[in-house]
């Protein structure tokens, strides 16, 4: 089925915006560029390739195999490297390692394909920071043991700037023609933020830390996870519409979903997790061009030789003695198989469906609890930046969102490098918001259509990004991220999901219900801690 | 009454203001644009043609002729007198100038173009043919005259070009008024009354605009163009302009005036000179980050143990112009091009980042004021971290650190940054008339002395030991406040936000 340039932009920038457009007669030139990402089409192959033989030469034994090359199975085969186990292997499907956290390289500066920014995290978490330390990014402790990291890989100045009604202006909240209505809800949020931020349970726990393991389980914290965050908002009383937009904002950049498809646990989570006390303000972001590539590179950097990349595992089949997985090498098109006493999941979790033999034929119920949103994320490689439009105009930051627009605007790479002048590299981000259909509207579109809609949007603050973009490259993410919509969270699914299945154990930030490189580290690591030996 | 006369005296008016404005778009465009001959040929090219075809248009106006010409008075007033307002704001804010300003010299060509003959029908049945065409031509040419000598000894040096263009907008509109009651029985009365209600708003609005004209030019005219300009042109990173005045000539990047001769020896000296003072050896490898127009160069190549000077501008089109802009290669004494000499084209953040060197003995640090995110990371401890890399253990630094009187938090906390970046820094400051009192920070890794010697044989027009050492003390007003002040780093930039608040001020 084709679509009109009309009906695409409507679809995906709204009605009034998508008519100007089409009206402004702005040309809808080809752009270079490619939609990027996995280049086979994983479950085709996983419906295609059932019952596979391994031929009898092909299987070899291994301690432990570890499915998935994001976060989640780096950081377990970095602690297994870490503590002298050295007999796994990990296998990805992509030619990329790096899973939603990857990155690319230009000949300006390298740029993020999905997570850019990790915050400072507090004092308790202390394999994480192991790991900052490792890098070289920190630079000791303060007088109350909090974490300092280096200036340099501190999300620099400005951090943020907001784009509304032709100008732009500082911050992400609008501060612009606010009312004293308006003033003093946005005031009243920060106490409720603040009330939660200082809330300890019983045993001393916060109502919101991160890892998510480690927040209070009280009813009275609980309960915020049976309403979305919007109805929470009404609750409350709140109303104003800024202030909307502004949590509204928070969960479809954090999750993907829209202020009443969140749980007002998950909604509050994000305010209140990187604030240590109230009034404090949040933990500072540590950022790379290349965004959390930086980590996922550096795990990576660790463990090269026991990587084997494009390589898709077909089935994972518990055994008496163990687990046996079969594997696809994508690019010989060869089938093997791994003898294996453990794996480690590492995959999202909606996939174990279609590889764990036995959930094949009876899959448990808690599985398909676990839902996922659609995304797509484009690099424009740009000439030059654009330049203001008014002398007044906020400069451009390291995250420049659009008030008006269902896209959260666009990260600028060469921002943490120093570079403020000539070409440069915009990260665009576009969640699909738990969008019925979303998965088959976004892969209906090829590249000249994406790259439209991405334009179009951004030339409402930009009329020359046109002429300024040599390339686009974008990739869809069709499962981007877990969604902590209501009731899914503090449900039974997640402690289900996390035990292990005989001789698997699982290991995806998706157990957390919140996609985030610290919950990806946190299973890597605590399932290569299940699996060692003592 | 018989009203032709007066009518005659509109003509020479009216062929006043049209001159006026034409040398006003050109003076306007050869001092933002530079070379004078062009943007004049130009101009008066464009304004001619389009005063042509005003003419032949008024070919196509039948009816109504004392009500058109009342109405092209009003617009000629609008678009004439706001024509000098409007180039200076445009200037300063589009990339684009050139093209608003020959359609805005087209536009008042065309509409003077049609004045003349207008009037001159209005006239014809007043008058005999021969006489009208020999007088009102007559006129026409007087007031040109008129014009041509008012501008350069009366309306530029005592109104500048703003007031002027206001004030001849004001006339054209008085014209257009006093033409509804000139010609009040060739108007049909309802359009008399409109044209006077336009006619007064838009004389009122000129008005207000003569009256707030201090306002309007302080936004671009004052700050930049009380001297002529000898040289402009914009970069992409910024608009360097030279202009020539009775002081001497100055540089300006994007309207901020960096120096001028008058006085510029006293602040490269002061810049230069203290820091190999404090330097115990021969310094041999000197680093110069931005210093574009080659000054402090200049300073540097005075020394004889000096083997290398690095200088990293970001501008390419600035260190073209300091060797090329006859004046600029004089006054640096071509430093730019001596062959100890290397220049760099980079951001010096990033170079201090990327660049594999050697350490230098002397780092001179002259960069614009923190005015922007881009300028305040190159006062971050970042930068001065980064900075210390490329330094020997007994290396002398100097920073440019404005004004101690003018900024005196922004001074404050580039010295607290260079401390906390872990120098050990001396601050001082002098007066340098163009500027008022300035600031600036030597600093070294290791504890030292304020220098209290200057270097024999080395020529200097303003420092001597007594200036040397009194630039270190602090009057009342512009030493260390007794308040609280932030470092300034890459992830808080509160450089930027002192340096805005304290400037704002003064705007
Ligand atoms: C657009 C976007 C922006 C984000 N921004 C941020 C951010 O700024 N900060 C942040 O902390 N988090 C962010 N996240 C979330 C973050 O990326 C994740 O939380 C974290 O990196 C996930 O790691 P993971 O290993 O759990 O999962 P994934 O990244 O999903 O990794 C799973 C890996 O398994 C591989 N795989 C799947 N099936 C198979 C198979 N059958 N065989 C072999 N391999 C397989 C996949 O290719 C993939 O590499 C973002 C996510 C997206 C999509």
């Amino acid at each position: 089925m084709k679509f009109t340039r009309r009906e695409i932009l409507t679809a995906f920038l709204g009605l009034p915006f998508a008519l100007s457009a089409c009206r402004s007669k702005s040309e809808n030139t080809e752009v270079a560029g490619e939609i990027v990402g996995a280049n086979v089409n994983v479950g085709h192959i996983l419906r295609e390739m059932r019952n596979v033989e391994v031929p009898p030469n092909n299987w070899e034994n291994v301690k432990v195999a570890i499915i998935g090359g994001g976060a989640a199975g780096l950081a377990a085969a970095y602690k297994l490297n870490k503590e002298n186990f050295g007999d796994f292997v990990l296998l990805e499907l992509e030619n990329k390692i790096g899973g939603t956290a990857q990155s690319g390289e230009s000949n300006v500066v390298p740029y993020p394909w999905g997570a850019h920014y990790l915050p400072v995290p507090f004092q308790e978490n202390t394999e994480l920071i192991a790991l900052l330390d490792e890098m070289n990014l920190t630079e000791g402790r303060d007088v109350k043991g909090e974490l300092v990291v280096k200036e340099q890989f501190l999300c620099r100045e400005p951090e943020e700037r907001v784009f509304y009604k032709g100008r732009w202006y500082e911050g992400l909240y609008l501060h612009v023609g606010e009312n004293e209505e308006e003033k003093r809800q946005f005031a009243e949020f920060q106490k409720q933020v603040d009330f939660w931020v200082n809330w300890r349970d019983a045993t001393g726990r916060r109502a919101f830390v991160l890892p998510v393991a480690n927040c209070s389980r009280d009813a009275e914290v609980l309960a915020l996870d049976k309403i979305s965050f919007g109805d929470w908002l009404r609750q409350k009383g709140f109303t104003s519409e800024r202030l909307f937009w502004y949590c509204d904002y928070a969960t479809r950049d954090d999750y993907g979903l829209k202020l009443d498809q969140t749980s007002a646990w998950a909604g509050l989570f994000y305010f209140c997790s990187r604030v240590r006390k109230s009034g404090e303000e949040s933990q500072p972001f540590i950022t790379f061009p290349e965004g959390n590539g930086r980590f996922v590179n550096f795990l990576h950097s660790k463990i090269k030789d026991k990587t084997r990349m494009k390589t898709v595992a077909l089935e994972i089949i518990p055994t008496e003695k163990g687990v046996d997985v079969i594997y696809l090498n994508t690019e010989t098109n060869e089938i093997r198989g791994l003898h294996c006493e453990k794996t480690i999941f590492a995959a999202p979790i909606f996939t174990a469906k279609y590889l764990i033999r036995d959930f094949k034929t009876n899959p448990p119920e808690f599985v398909k609890e676990f839902e996922h949103n659609a995304w797509f994320v484009a690099n424009l490689f740009l000439k030059d930046r654009p330049k203001n439009r008014f002398p007044r105009d906020f400069p451009l930051a390291w995250d420049n969102v659009l008030y008006e627009s269902p896209s959260l605007g666009y990260v600028n790479s060469t921002h943490q490098k120093g570079i403020d002048y000539g070409a440069a590299v915009f990260t665009y981000y576009y969640p699909m918001c738990a969008e019925e259909n979303a998965r088959a509207k976004l892969f209906a579109l090829n590249h000249k259509e994406l790259a439209d809609i991405i334009l179009t949007d951004l030339s409402r603050a930009h009329p020359t990004i046109r002429e300024l973009t040599e390339k686009i490259d974008v990739m869809r993410w069709g499962h981007a991220m877990i969604s902590p919509r209501t009731n899914f969270l503090w449900s039974t699914a997640r402690d289900k999901a996390q035990k292990p299945f005989r001789n698997i154990h699982f290991a995806h930030s998706d157990l957390s219900g919140i996609a985030l490189f610290e919950e990806a580290f946190y299973h890597g690591i605590r399932v290569a801690n299940e699996i060692l030996p003592g | 009454m018989n009203k032709t006369p007066l009518l005659f005296l509109n003509v020479i008016i009216i062929a006043t203001c049209g001159l006026i404005y034409e040398l006003l778009a050109a003076t306007v465009s050869s001092y933002v644009l530079g070379d004078s001959v062009t943007q004049f040929s130009l101009v008066i090219g464009i304004y001619l043609s389009a005063m042509g075809v005003g003419s032949w248009l008024s070919g196509f106006l039948d009816n109504n002729l004392a009500k058109r010409f009342v109405e092209i008075e009003l617009a000629v007033a609008v678009v004439g007198g706001f024509s000098a307002p409007l180039l200076f704001l445009t200037f300063a804010n589009v990339s684009y100038f050139n093209i608003i300003l020959y359609a805005m010299v087209f536009v008042i060509g065309a509409l003077v173009g049609l004045e003349i003959p207008l009037l001159m029908r209005i006239l014809k049945d007043e008058i005999d043919f021969k006489n009208l065409v020999a007088r009102v031509l007559a006129l026409d040419y007087a007031g040109a005259l008129v014009a041509s000598l008012l501008f350069p000894i009366f309306l530029v040096p005592k109104l500048g070009l703003t007031r002027t263009s206001l004030i001849f907008g004001l006339l054209n509109a008085g014209v257009g008024l006093w033409g509804t009651w000139l010609l009040e029985n060739l108007i049909k009365p309802r359009d008399t009354n409109i044209l006077r209600v336009k006619g007064f708003i838009i004389a009122v609005l000129l008005i207000i605009a003569f009256i707030k004209a201090d306002a309007l030019t302080s936004l671009a005219e004052d700050a930049l163009f009380v001297d002529n300009i000898i040289y402009a042109k914009s970069s992409s990173y910024q608009r360097i302009v030279v202009t020539k005045g009775k002081t001497g000539y100055s540089l300006f990047l994007n309207g901020n005036l960096q120096f001028n001769t008058f006085d510029e020896y006293r602040y490269h000296e002061a810049l230069v000179h203290p820091a190999f003072a404090v330097h115990d050896g021969n310094p041999k490898r000197i680093l110069v980050l931005g210093g574009g127009d080659g000054l402090a160069v200049r300073e540097i190549l005075k020394y004889p143990s000096v083997e290398t000077v690095t200088l990293v501008d970001l501008d390419p089109e600035m260190t073209k112009v300091s060797k090329s802009v006859p004046v600029l290669g004089e006054l640096n004494k071509h430093s730019l091009e001596d062959s100890r000499v290397s220049v760099i084209n980079n951001d010096a953040f990033v170079w201090l980042d990327s660049a594999e060197t050697e350490p230098f003995d002397v780092a001179i640090v002259d960069f614009p004021d923190p005015n922007n995110f881009a300028l305040g990371k190159l006062y971050t401890t970042r930068f001065y971290n980064l900075l210390k890399k490329k330094l020997k253990p007994d290396s002398a630094v100097v920073i440019q650190t404005t004004s101690p009187l003018m900024a005196r938090k922004s001074f404050w906390c580039i010295v607290k940054t260079l401390e906390a970046s872990g120098f050990s820094v001396k601050p001082y400051n002098t007066t340098v008339p163009s500027f008022g009192v300035w600031g600036y920070a030597l600093a070294k890794l290791q504890p030292f002395e304020t220098p209290s010697k200057l270097p024999e044989n080395v020529e200097l027009k303003y420092l001597n030991e007594k200036t040397l050492s009194s630039m270190f003390e602090f009057s009342a007003d512009t030493n260390l406040p007794n308040e609280e002040i932030e470092i300034n780093r890459l992830d808080n930039q509160a450089l930027v936000r002192y340096y805005e608040s304290e400037w704002r001020r003064f705007e």
